[in-house]
């Protein structure tokens, strides 16, 4: 009878953990750290290649223009007052550096591990920098601090099963500072959960390429999901790499 | 005993097929219906002159400016469709089947159904050889696929020579085109990546999401010839390149530099934006159209 019920037990965790749970243990479990076990690499430095959004990425949109934005009624007042010169004068100048637009900002990533179970990534543009916690110890169970540009994000792998291997990385963040989706002062709000999944592709000159498929969720300023896939090219050093502070006026 | 039975007929087999599940994640469930989300702006085909995004050759950017979209209003062209790239620089969803072998059940290919000027594209997915570099190009080229890293990696060639983008920016049949199906969730986000030698001094990359529709898509339209001012025999409408009436438009229209509007290589790379940072005059507010979700710009009156 304990065996049927443990393999009850154990149905129940399969259907109720997701497969990338499933496939972290079978690699070792607990044991093992995030970096030992993960499936993609994704640290090295990348650059922005921007073919998407370029009007709305490499320069400064209109004021009051959010096409292609679900922004809410209670958005609309907030974007037709965006006042670049007050948000500098406030100490605010990285409101369009926050989580819910950083990935779309030009500029590069290094990516690097912090410690086994947290990744880094720093940007140049705005010199922000994003921890990824893959447990909760570091993150969750540890009372999360004030709201902040770059939130709180927990990270998971999901691990393909193919015998080539492969997977993803899916983040998600909150506890965010009201911030930017664009330079020109589309809101969202402290309650926006920002979900994005990094994955990897070759390319045909040998390259690698990072595309991160971006979903923004704001009850408050958006009437449905905001869902961008900004990517990046692999560079081969640090040598292009260039720090730039937010600014809101450009 | 009859918890035992349940146990035996029900819970056992969900346990393994629940297991099972996950080792079979890297391929993931492709078929059904996938709607276009309008909220990463790809398309850029609202104006006769906008290559922003693109990296160029001189020579594609030549006949590009000599592109006059009237073209498509003569009798002869109105039905030709649009390549393959159009399956995420267009507007539609996607509608993919599969289509198996009845003997091993395996899948042999998947097809994503065609719109009204769009040619279908099957995947083939069974390993078979490459045509030969002479076999007949088409608009939908010869695609095949294979599962890696838990997305579908697929390779068009044998294109047809013909448009990256509705503008007239050209495509040699030499291109090839790459792509990856990354499905997350209720997401499946299309990744291409366009190589011609010709005419793209980098690949062409763009990046599409789409999210799975319970309401089933279907594009298909039966394209009719009829006359829009053009008889037949008449010249194919075009600009000489450098008196394109079209080429400031978009330029004026947001004040844009000229560099980027016509796909020159640099435009795309952060170190583009701090050039221009001391020179760039942003538009006046915005008064019309300001929150549409669609692809279009305010048009010339």
């Amino acid at each position: 009878m304990t065996t049927w019920l443990a393999l009850v037990g154990m149905t129940l965790i399969a259907l109720a953990g997701p497969a990338t749970v499933r496939a972290q243990q079978r690699d070792g479990g607990a044991a093992r750290s995030a970096q030992q076990t993960a499936p993609i690499d994704l640290t090295g430095y990348w650059v922005s290649y921007v073919t998407e959004n370029w009007r709305y990425r490499m320069v400064t949109p209109a004021k009051g223009e959010y096409r292609r934005i679900p922004a809410s009624p209670a958005a609309v007042p907030i974007i037709n007052a965006w006042d670049p010169a007050a948000d500098e004068r406030a100490g605010s100048q990285c409101k369009s550096y926050g989580a819910g637009n950083i990935m779309s900002v030009p500029g590069r990533l290094h990516i690097t591990w912090q410690d086994p179970d947290t990744l880094r990534i720093d940007t140049d543009a705005g010199t922000q920098t994003r921890l990824l916690h893959f447990t909760q110890s570091t993150a969750a169970a540890t009372s999360p601090g004030p709201p902040s540009w770059q939130g709180e994000s927990i990270a998971v792998w999901e691990r393909a099963t193919g015998p080539d291997g492969g997977g993803s990385l899916r983040v998600v963040t909150t506890n965010l500072r009201p911030g930017y989706l664009r330079k020109n002062g589309v809101p969202y709000s402290d309650r926006t959960t920002v979900t994005e999944n990094f994955d990897v592709a070759s390319l045909p000159d040998g390259g690698k390429l990072l595309l991160v498929t971006t979903v923004v969720e704001d009850p408050v300023y958006l009437t449905g999901p905001y869902i961008v896939s900004p990517h990046f090219k692999k560079e081969t050093d640090g040598s292009k790499w260039d720090p730039t502070p937010c600014s809101s006026t450009w | 005993m009859l918890i035992h039975l349940v146990i035996r007929r029900a819970v056992v087999p969900l346990l393994f097929a629940v297991l099972a599940a996950g080792e079979a994640s890297a391929q993931f469930d492709f078929v059904g219906s996938w709607a276009p989300l309008a909220t990463e702006d790809v398309q850029n085909d609202s104006l006769p002159v906008d290559y922003l995004g693109l990296a160029l050759t001189d020579e594609a950017r030549t006949r590009a400016l000599s592109y006059d979209e009237s073209q498509k209003s003569m009798m002869e062209r109105q039905c030709a469709g649009w390549g393959a790239a159009y399956l995420v620089l267009g507007p539609f969803g996607l509608r993919v089947t599969s289509q198996t072998d009845p003997v091993n059940n395996r899948i042999v290919s998947y097809t994503i159904g065609a719109w009204e000027d769009w040619s279908e594209m099957v995947i083939w997915m069974d390993g078979r050889p490459q045509p030969s570099e002479h076999a007949l190009h088409t608009f939908a080229g010869f695609t095949t696929g294979h599962w890696e890293g838990g997305a579908l990696a697929a390779r068009t060639t044998h294109v047809k020579a013909g448009f990256i983008r509705k503008t007239g920016v050209p495509l040699t049949d030499e291109a090839t085109i790459d792509w990856r199906f990354f499905r997350h969730g209720d997401i499946l986000t299309v990744l291409m990546v366009a190589t011609d030698p010709v005419y793209l001094v980098e690949p062409e990359i763009v990046s599409k999401s789409f999210r799975m529709s319970r309401t089933p898509l279907d594009y298909r339209s039966e394209c009719v010839p009829a006359y829009e001012g053009h008889e037949p025999g008449d010249s194919v409408p075009h600009f000489s390149p450098d008196h394109n009436p079209f080429a400031d438009e978009f330029m004026k229209l947001y004040r844009l530099p000229r560099e980027a509007v016509l796909g020159y290589r640099d435009t795309l790379y952060p170190e583009y934006r701090k050039k221009i940072k001391d020179t760039y005059v942003p538009p006046p507010p915005c008064t019309e159209s300001c929150g549409v979700a669609g692809n279009f710009v305010l048009r010339r009156q």
